[in-house]
């Protein structure tokens, strides 16, 4: 037997053996176990703020901790810095590639990133004078589909050449590099104690990892094609992810399993991002048919949802105050909700 | 840490790759998921009553209120 045939016989073998591990667990399921819980009640928000500023796409935004401003970024080649209070725009940054795909918001509020089509991850500093560019990542070798900030210190990155990386800013070099996806890497979300992050990608697995050894500690199956959004559940122990198969999935880490799917017949449109309500009660699931759908995370029905962009919602964020969710679309505009 | 370069890998490689993956995933202490879920559940409930987007807000307590003071004229 070729070395070939001999490694997909052992794969194959073990991933029986996962399988009947899973199997054996598997006592119920979240609508099961969820049966005595009340239905979440329909949920009817209302806009409350359009943001009107960018020229073109909105491609991705961040909420800052402070659970005002917030950063959004479009292919009309610039970052804005808003005050979602208000309405009114704090900052524009523009970018020297108008390709960009993903921003970020550090913690501390000092640095906003950005990354696209450029490769590259570009880190700001929105505290001087005149905003300045901190330092160009430059080592992936496909685009930058998502970056989540640590610290002021350390970011890490999910890119389309399939790998992960964590970085010191201001050295510009990769500390660590995840490598275990076989498709582009879509998205990525850091676990509310920061020592691991979970990473979507187009080989349709979400995949946990270590962040400080580089190791991949747990691999998700379900999705049938790319998995687009990712979040943890604010316990820690818990994942949700949305995907083009049109269906969102919540995986519980200790289980090792998905647990339950929104899905719905009449839906056939992909899921391009999503946002948990600080309970996480709620789940806020922007799609390519220009609506984001409410579902209730426990139940698996849909209690609500937002209409009222012109184009693809392509992004979703509530803030750590969880008073409000905002959408940002292809239409060029970006709602908030409550 | 290596540098790796992802186009230099053969498909043998993420084959052995795969492998040596599954090995340490088989290896995992795995939880009933009906334990889990019970636990998701607590979490949230613990959480519910404050989740603005579950609960509402009054419209004065509302930092997105209407920014807009006066009357509507029809």
């Amino acid at each position: 037997m070729g070395e070939m045939e001999q490694m997909k016989k052992e794969a194959d073998g073990l991933k029986t053996q996962i399988e009947a591990a899973r199997k054996a667990v598997a006592d119920t399921t979240m609508s099961a176990a969820s049966a005595a819980v009340a239905p979440a009640p329909r949920v009817q928000l209302k806009t409350r703020r359009t943001l009107k500023g960018h020229l073109a796409k909105i491609y991705a935004m961040h909420w800052a901790t402070d659970s005002r401003l917030m950063v959004s970024a479009s292919q009309d080649g610039k970052l804005l810095i808003w005050d979602s209070h208000s309405g009114n725009k704090i900052n524009a940054v523009p970018l020297k590639s108008s390709w960009v795909m993903t921003c970020s918001y550090a913690p501390s509020g000092n640095l906003v990133a950005s990354g696209g089509l450029d490769n590259m991850c570009t880190v700001y500093n929105l505290k001087t004078p005149v905003v300045k560019t901190v330092k160009e990542l430059d080592a992936h070798t496909g685009y930058l589909a998502c970056c989540r900030f640590l610290s002021d210190s350390e970011i890490l990155t999910a890119s389309g050449d399939t790998t992960c990386a964590l970085w010191d800013i201001e050295s510009g070099k990769q500390k660590t590099v995840f490598l275990n996806h076989v498709g582009d890497c879509m998205c990525l979300s850091l676990s509310p104690d920061m020592n691991t992050f979970i990473s979507g990608a187009c080989d349709s697995l979400a995949k946990l990892w270590d962040v400080r050894d580089g190791t991949c500690k747990q691999t998700f199956q379900g999705h049938t094609s790319d998995v687009n959004a990712i979040s943890f559940f604010h316990n820690g122990n818990t994942v949700i992810t949305g995907s083009d198969d049109c269906t969102c999935k919540m995986f519980d880490l200790r289980a090792d399993q998905e647990v339950i799917s929104y899905q719905d017949a009449q839906l056939n449109a992909g899921v391009t991002s999503l946002a948990l309500s600080v309970s996480g009660r709620l789940m806020f699931a922007g799609y390519d048919d220009f609506n984001c759908n409410i579902w209730d995370t426990l139940k698996g029905e849909k209690v609500g949802v937002l209409s009222g962009h012109d184009n693809r919602v392509s992004c979703t964020g509530v803030p750590p105050d969880g008073m409000c969710v905002c959408t940002g679309s292809w239409d060029s505009f970006l709602k908030i909700w409550n | 840490m290596p540098v790796i370069n992802v186009d230099d890998l053969t498909d043998l490689d993420k084959a052995k790759m795969e492998v040596t993956q599954l090995k340490t995933e088989v290896k995992l202490e795995r939880a009933k998921v009906s334990k889990c879920c019970e636990e998701v559940m607590e979490y949230i409930q613990s959480l519910v009553e404050e989740d603005t987007l579950v609960k509402g807000i009054a419209e004065d307590k509302n930092p997105f209120k209407d920014l807009k003071g006066g009357c509507v004229i029809s």
